[in-house]
């Protein structure tokens, strides 16, 4: 039983080639509003779909989902960092 | 110095630490990418008609074709841990090897894509760059740096995921010690997630 409590989770295939097809589904989206000639639309496709791909690999392939909230807490802080200085650093610069 | 060999003294491991100490490294590597990615934006909000000019230069289809490339080498690989997991290991070593031969792909594109950019005279010193206004030049300077950074990222994660091909292999990651091809694993997901990242910046915002 300590065995088990030791080893991770163990996702199934279907799950793993479902959240593939997704991942390739938001792709074509991501391009096809690229091509769009419409510079708000595309900007919001990048900025939205972008992160939710980056969440699905950290959640499902990297089996952040099925991890303690000790590791989860410490990758959040570690994207909040690199969010605050993105913020800080446009900040400065929008007030040039 | 000689190793206990009874079943008594077995090998301590730590799963969750090994698991742990492998997040804090990829960490490292986020703010690494992120500060590349925040020079990039910060240029970008500078010189915002040079940025969309130069990343409409660049090969997009490369670009996209890469990208479904490393989605389907991170299936692959994630697909690879499920196996050793539930113990098929003839599925973990041919998901390896598939893993493999997609890293390999990915840069064979990477190739083919500079050699087409530094024939049409784009690199340091290179006729077409020096023609370039500032905004221009810093483009292309971020693009390669980029590129090529995340680049020496999937050949340092083909010869980490060959050696786990040859663990599997030799019984060294077995079905219950398994945290070297997990933690292999991670490593591979991240450098996927910041071409996720790299593809909208670089090949698609023009």
């Amino acid at each position: 039983m300590e065995q088990a409590a030791e080893h991770g989770h163990v996702l199934p295939y279907r799950t793993l080639v479902r959240v593939w097809l997704v991942l390739l589904f938001l792709t074509a989206i991501l391009v096809i509003a690229s091509t769009v000639y419409h510079e708000a639309l595309s900007v919001w496709a990048m900025l939205t779909l972008t992160p939710l791909k980056a969440g699905l690999v950290f959640f499902y392939f990297m089996h952040l989902k099925y991890e303690k909230p000790f590791l989860k807490s410490m990758v959040l802080i570690t994207i909040a960092t690199l969010i605050i200085f993105i913020g800080l650093t446009f900040l400065d610069i929008l007030q040039r | 110095m000689s190793r206990p060999a009874s079943h008594s003294h077995a090998v301590h491991k730590d799963y969750q630490g090994a698991k742990l100490g492998m997040w804090i490294f990829l960490f490292t590597e986020l703010l690494l990418f992120g500060g590349l990615f925040i020079l990039y934006s910060t240029y970008r909000a500078i010189y915002p008609h040079d940025f969309h000019a130069g990343g409409q230069h660049l090969n997009a289809v490369i670009g996209i074709i890469n990208t479904v490339v490393l989605l389907t080498s991170s299936l692959t690989v994630a697909v690879a841990l499920s196996a050793i997991q539930k113990g098929s290991r003839r599925l973990t070593l041919q998901c390896l090897g598939a893993t493999i031969v997609l890293g390999i792909l990915f840069l064979a594109n990477k190739y083919v894509e500079w050699s087409e950019e530094i024939r049409r005279g784009i690199y340091p010193n290179g006729p077409e760059l020096e023609k370039l206004p500032n905004g221009g030049k810093i483009f292309y300077g971020l693009y390669y740096a980029m590129t090529g950074l995340h680049g020496l990222h999937v050949l340092a994660g083909v010869a980490v995921l060959a050696v786990m091909l040859a663990f599997v292999w030799k019984n060294r990651v077995t079905t219950t010690d398994y945290v070297k091809l997990e933690n292999a694993g991670l490593y591979w997901h991240l450098v996927d997630v910041i071409w996720i990242f790299l593809l909208p910046m670089l090949y698609l915002a023009a």
